[in-house]
């Protein structure tokens, strides 16, 4: 009822629906704790003496390893290069020396090591040849395949390669872009201070974005804690046309893309789409003035504003080149009180502890607190949930998050998908206002994660069933094909040896017909010998064909390469045994004819016959004397 | 009395045709029990189940041959989740069958290997890459761990290594509230 009036008092003040804010549901009040570090202006801190630049800085794939460890690279010379489509490349912050590309701790939850280029800055701070941009002659797809290169990531904290999202896709008109200003978190004021100092560079990038975008509208949302931000990009934003800045209350999480969308444009965008399906893209200003620094200087991503803040002796915000240690950002600073006993990276809300102060600073730095158990008192132990709903009324994507909670603690993650456990933006209003200080945001990040794993081993399952089932098709199929080779050459086999037993038989036959109208023994006995000698031929081809399987086999292997080492060995012993084989028959060919010839000769009985020749005989005793000289001579040879 | 014979006897006609037509039209390819046992099988192929893989094992399951306690690779979560699909008591894993083992992949040291193919033919996802006389590699992504490959390794170079918790693959923890041990008072000291 309340808002048909509302609505109907706006209808009759003539107000444009645009200039009006569009509360979302929940959100919370947290204590601001940013005025401490806007005392001061951005401090540039200085070249450290080692930077250690992460390779993993972004959402997406690891990019790749330009660069050896011991060559000189020069300020903004690229480290590695964007690897598949969602990527972003890691450039040198200053110039000096590739110390180690190894693994070194990164600031991330896990507290685990990863792929690290350590550079030994050389303090002269050289700068490679830039390469700027002429961004009103030149065509938006250029433009967008050069900011691959730029190592520019979405510098509110998520990440995410900006030249994708600056990326044409053809399906959808953006009419509107949304710079986010909104900076909801507690403590962080890195955006603030950023617009406060370079109004007119981030305009500068609005237009340049607007332009890749083709955006007709830009509006810049603000929370009304910045009232210095607010004038100062009011002013700078009368320059451009079209780009307006609308000031939105205070309250956690204003800054999610999805929230400040619905706040300034009253958009609720499906929770299985994005912005770009309604035609809104969301910046972070930082982002748009590091797109404005490379397009028009040639300036890679090389540094960005980092609030430190918390339990440090001056709190306030640092232009910190990436891969600077904390320690040294904390020095800068001027050191930590006593009593702190960790630092969070990022805010209270969202942020994380960090498992050590040697960590490098990233990409997705935008804030360090040094923590004092007085500033954020360790949580008192978890009661049990009462079923208060408080955490639904607090929830700004309107989800269930005791139900989430229910089923996220005792591992249903089926049910807790089907409560949308994937549209929580983790922002840690529930776990904020719980009356029973459940860590609730930590038991969604527990599920999320197992779900993940859960689906990557199921990924993995299924390719391996895959797999499996192609190599045992694989295995049948060969089989198949083998048998039926062998089955062929059997075939062959059978009607050859069919043919050489007729040839067998013939000759039996003709012998037989010949022996018996053959006049003298000796006549006789020469044909039956020839006989035999043809039988045997074609008895020696019979067993050469049958021989034939094992070279059959010796093909099969070499579409087989596994079963190729051993049949090859055989191969090598078949070749083997036909060459003795070969001899022996040689040395057999030969004995015959001697034989022969001594029959013929002596026409005397030889040892094996009844009648030989005296010739023969001579001819016999000439071979035998023969042969005990050549034995003379061997057993000569041999002693001497 | 007759019409009404006459209408039932029509009536079963048109129904039997109909359930004959739909019965040739929607026939189910395969078994579908077979199917969603193997959907919940970890596709390892070790074949510690005592049979040649998990499609098999799964076969055996549906039949009612084997029992749902017998794949160590699937876990404990595996014979829940098979007693929930069969409706049968779940059972402990079989300690016959082998213990369940942190995920590992084979690894062959690459300077020991002769190049013999023996592991080649053994690995039932086709995931190690060789040939006869060259060196052998485990493609580790496409590697289930099912240790098929080390026994028949002439020069023992194969050793599994489990996988190491990484950034790729770190999780979130279960939420505990850390025990903390109170510094001794007078009254509650230890005696």
């Amino acid at each position: 009822m309340s808002s048909i009036i509302q609505f109907v008092t706006r209808l009759i003040q003539g107000q444009s629906p645009s200039t009006e804010v569009h509360k979302f549901n929940g959100g919370v009040h947290p204590t601001g704790h940013k005025e401490e570090s806007t005392t001061h202006q951005i401090a540039k801190l200085a070249i450290p003496e080692k930077l250690t630049l992460p390779l993993r800085q972004h959402v997406g794939h690891i990019p790749k390893i330009k660069v050896q460890v011991g060559d000189h690279v020069l300020k903004g010379q690229m480290l590695a290069e964007a690897e598949g489509t969602v990527s972003a490349a890691i450039h040198a912050p200053t110039s000096g020396t590739v110390a180690a590309i190894s693994d070194a701790l990164i600031p991330h939850p896990s507290g685990l090591p990863d792929m690290c280029v350590t550079l030994v800055p050389d303090g002269k701070d050289i700068w490679t040849t830039l390469h700027p941009t002429d961004w009103r002659n030149s065509t938006k797809a250029d433009l967008v395949a050069n900011l691959r290169s730029s190592g520019i990531v979405g510098l509110g904290g998520a990440t995410f390669p900006t030249h994708i999202k600056l990326r044409a896709d053809g399906k959808s008109h953006i009419h509107t872009l949304v710079i986010n200003a909104a900076e909801c978190e507690p403590y962080i004021t890195c955006d603030d201070m950023l617009m406060r100092e370079h109004a007119d560079e981030i305009i500068k990038g609005i237009e340049i974005v607007q332009h890749l975008l083709g955006a007709e509208t830009c509006i810049i949302g603000i929370e009304d804690n910045k009232p210095e931000a607010v004038s100062a990009m009011t002013a700078a934003s009368a320059a451009l046309a079209n780009t307006s800045v609308k000031v939105v209350p205070t309250l956690y999480p204003s800054g999610d893309a999805r929230r400040l969308i619905h706040l300034l444009l009253g958009i609720e965008i499906p929770h299985d789409k994005r912005s770009t399906d309604v035609g809104v893209q969301v910046f972070n200003v930082a982002t748009v003035l590091a797109i404005y620094r490379y397009v028009v200087f040639g300036e890679p991503s090389l540094s960005r504003i980092v609030t430190v803040t918390g339990n440090v002796a001056s709190p306030q915000n640092f232009e910190v080149l990436f891969g600077t240690q904390l320690t040294s950002l904390i020095a800068a600073a001027g050191g930590t009180g006593k009593d702190t006993t960790h630092f969070i990276m990022g805010g209270p809300m969202m942020g994380f502890d960090l498992p050590s102060s040697e960590v490098p600073i990233t990409k997705a730095a935008n804030c360090i607190i040094a923590a004092t158990p007085t500033l954020f008192a360790p949580p008192p132990p978890a009661m049990p949930c009462i079923r208060c709903t408080r955490c639904a009324e607090a929830c700004p994507v309107n989800l269930q998050p005791q139900e989430l909670y229910w089923f996220s603690k005792s591992d249903n993650f089926e049910k807790a998908q089907d409560y949308n456990l994937f549209d929580c933006i983790e922002c840690g209003c529930c776990t904020y206002v719980c009356p029973s200080n459940i860590p609730l945001v930590q038991y969604y990040r527990y599920a999320k994660s197992e779900i993940i794993a859960a689906n990557r081993t199921k990924e993995a399952a299924d390719l391996a069933r895959e797999r499996n089932e192609f190599r045992l098709a694989r295995i049948e199929r060969e089989k198949m094909d083998r048998a039926q080779k062998h089955a062929e050459r059997a075939a062959n086999i059978k009607t050859e040896t069919s043919k050489i037993e007729e040839n067998v038989a013939a000759l039996k036959t003709e012998t037989e017909k010949a022996v018996s109208s053959a006049g003298t023994d000796e006549e006789a006995q020469k044909l039956a010998k020839q006989a035999a000698i043809a039988a045997a031929i074609e008895r020696a081809k019979a067993q050469k064909l049958a021989t034939r399987p094992a070279e059959v086999k010796s093909a099969d292997s070499q579409e087989n390469p596994a079963a190729a080492s051993d049949v090859k060995t055989t191969a090598v012993t078949d070749e083997q045994a036909k060459q003795d084989k070969q001899a022996l028959i040689a040395a057999a060919i030969e004995r015959a004819k001697a034989q022969k010839l001594a029959a013929a000769s002596a026409g005397q009985v030889p040892k094996n016959t009844e009648n030989i020749s005296s010739s023969a005989q001579a001819e016999i005793s000439e071979i035998d004397t023969l042969r005990e000289k050549a034995k003379q001579t061997i057993s000569s040879k041999e002693s001497n | 009395m007759l019409t009404a014979l006459y209408i039932m006897i029509g009536l079963a006609l048109v129904l039997g045709v109909a359930l004959g037509i739909s019965a040739l039209a929607f026939k189910v390819e395969g078994d579908p029990l077979v199917a969603r046992i193997d959907a919940i099988l970890p596709q390892t192929q070790c074949g510690q189940c005592g049979y040649p893989g998990c499609k098999p094992y799964a076969m055996a399951i549906a039949k009612g041959e084997a029992d749902i306690n017998q794949c160590p690779p699937g876990g404990d979560a595996g014979a829940h989740a098979l007693a929930d699909l069969m409706g049968v008591e779940y059972k402990p894993l079989n300690a016959e069958h082998g213990t369940p083992k942190p995920k590992s992949v084979a690894f062959i040291d690459e300077n020991v290997c002769i190049g013999c193919t023996l592991c080649l033919q053994a690995c039932p996802v086709d995931a190690i890459l060789g040939a006869a006389k060259h060196m052998h590699t485990i493609i580790a992504s496409e590697c289930t761990g099912c240790e098929l490959c080390v026994a028949p390794c002439p020069v023992d170079c194969i050793t599994m290594q489990p996988i190491a918790e990484t950034l790729d693959n770190w999780k979130w923890r279960y939420p505990v509230i850390p025990i903390k041990a109170l510094p001794a008072t007078g009254s509650n000291a230890p005696l």
